[in-house]
């Protein structure tokens, strides 16, 4: 059994020797290398990881550098997720046969994928990794769009948002459909963990990452990333947008044990109005024009709705 | 000086490894114990991305580590729960460390790429009464 890294606070946290590195190509201020940070801090044991084709993928990997200091496959748009299943089988074949050199250490197998790779492009795959039960954690890093290829929209893009592919103008306010809920989704699998995060919150982060690497079976952790360039905010404000999405309840922070048992893991004292959130970011600038304003009260409804849901969720302990 | 490869030439399923030689602990080894390869991106620079950076004035900071936390790039050294300072060979100078700073004056600020350190430092703001 792997020993649990103890993390009290900041300060000991930030005695972690990190094991991804600078020098990537990812936008100033992109919220993925935070969140692979305090996940890959959260622990001392090796580590196995993958990332499917998205902006953590080709900006930490561009020949001849790589920005990782762990055992880490570049792979397909579809695949982080089996790719790590398939090693994390093969560890548990080995282990079984007794051959392997240091059965002592205890590796932790992480997938990452954008949304685009995960709530699209990779959907069965993960799908199928859940349902078998390896040992594996897969994390999304979610930033609503295909940022990597220009802005495209994915299943994740919320309603009104304006995306390449759904783009605001005369005649639309941009994206139509609602934003897919993988967290449901996922839970659905019945697998043990299932938990929202957010960059901001390091330590709702942690002590979810630990618990995930703590059960046996898979984990699906879906983490906010805001993006600078897609989500349209300046560089330095990353941490505040993501307040914002955590503190309007856009992004509520909790997790689904085995399926069933909801906890809601971080209630914001001021809770803060979802238009707020709504005017921090570019993406949704054309909904402050009269015509549109509408949707900014039905973006709140269903805040709210969602709100009371988790809640009645939480309390029914079903 | 490492020669790059063109794009024809080369070998599928390429392994680059991180390290010289072997580390066994990785987790407890901190950066300036690590023997990079040349194929480390921390051999690498992104300097040249900056048009403004941050400047570190130890004289305010508290320790807290947000900084450290949420640079994005690694960029903030701490050592043993002190700040040391900036990374600057791999700072992209978003200036998050800036904005998540909670001192008052702020410990860290963002000046011009040729702004000089020292005579920053000899300058810094005062602490704003209205915020305090
Ligand atoms: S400006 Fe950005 S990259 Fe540079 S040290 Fe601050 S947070 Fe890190
Ligand atoms: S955020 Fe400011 S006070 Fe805190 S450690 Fe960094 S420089 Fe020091």
């Amino acid at each position: 059994m792997s020993e649990i890294k103890n993390i009290k606070n900041l300060k000991e946290f930030s005695t972690s020797a990190d094991r991804f590195e600078g020098a990537n190509l990812l936008c100033p201020g992109c919220a993925h290398s935070i969140i692979v940070r305090e996940v890959l801090n959260a622990t001392n044991d090796d580590l196995i990881l993958s990332a499917s084709t998205g902006c953590l993928e080709v900006c930490t990997a561009v020949y001849p550098y790589t920005s990782w200091d762990a055992s880490w496959i570049h792979i397909g748009f579809e695949n982080s997720s089996t790719a790590v299943a398939g090693a994390e089988t093969m560890y548990k074949a080995l282990k079984k046969k007794g051959r392997l050199k240091q059965p002592e250490r205890t590796p932790k197998f992480v997938s990452f994928a954008g949304d685009g790779a995960s709530y699209d492009i990779g959907f069965q795959w993960i799908s199928g990794c859940m349902e078998r039960g390896h040992n594996m954690m897969h994390i999304v890093l979610d930033n609503e769009v295909y940022a990597n290829t220009g802005g495209q929209r994915s299943s994740s893009t919320p309603i009104g948002s304006s995306a390449t592919t759904s783009p605001e103008g005369k005649k639309s306010y941009g994206e139509k459909r609602n934003k897919k809920d993988m967290m449901a989704i996922m839970a659905a699998h019945g697998i043990p963990y299932v938990a929202q995060v957010a960059p901001n919150k390091w330590k709702d982060m942690v002590k979810k990452i630990q618990h995930g690497f703590a059960v046996e079976g898979p984990v699906f952790i879906n983490a906010v990333s805001p993006c600078t360039t897609e989500w349209k905010f300046d560089p330095k404000d990353t941490m505040n947008i993501a307040d914002l999405a955590t503190d309007s309840l856009v992004f509520p922070l909790y997790e689904i044990i085995d399926g069933r048992e909801l906890n809601i893991t971080y209630r914001p004292k001021n809770i803060v109005p979802v238009e707020e959130y709504l005017a921090a970011q570019g993406r949704f600038k054309h909904l402050f024009k009269d015509e549109y304003k509408y949707l900014i009260k039905e973006w709140q409804d269903r805040v709210d709705e969602k709100w009371a849901y988790l809640q009645r969720r939480e309390e029914a302990r079903i | 000086m490492m020669t790059k490869k063109g794009w024809d030439e080369f070998e599928i399923g390429a392994m680059l490894r991180t390290f010289n030689g072997k580390i066994d602990d990785i987790a407890g080894t901190q950066q300036q114990d690590r023997d990079y390869s040349e194929n480390s991106s921390y051999t690498a620079s992104v300097a040249d991305w900056r048009l403004i950076k941050p400047i570190f004035n130890k004289d305010y900071c508290i320790d807290c580590q947000f900084c450290w936390v949420y640079c994005p790039d690694v960029s903030i050294i701490s050592r043993d729960k002190k700040l040391i300072g900036v990374d600057m060979d791999h700072c992209k100078g978003c200036g998050i460390c800036v904005e998540v700073c909670p001192t008052n004056p702020k410990s860290l600020l963002m000046f011009p790429e040729q702004a000089d350190e020292e005579s920053e430092i000899a300058n810094w703001p005062k602490k704003d009464e209205k915020e305090a």
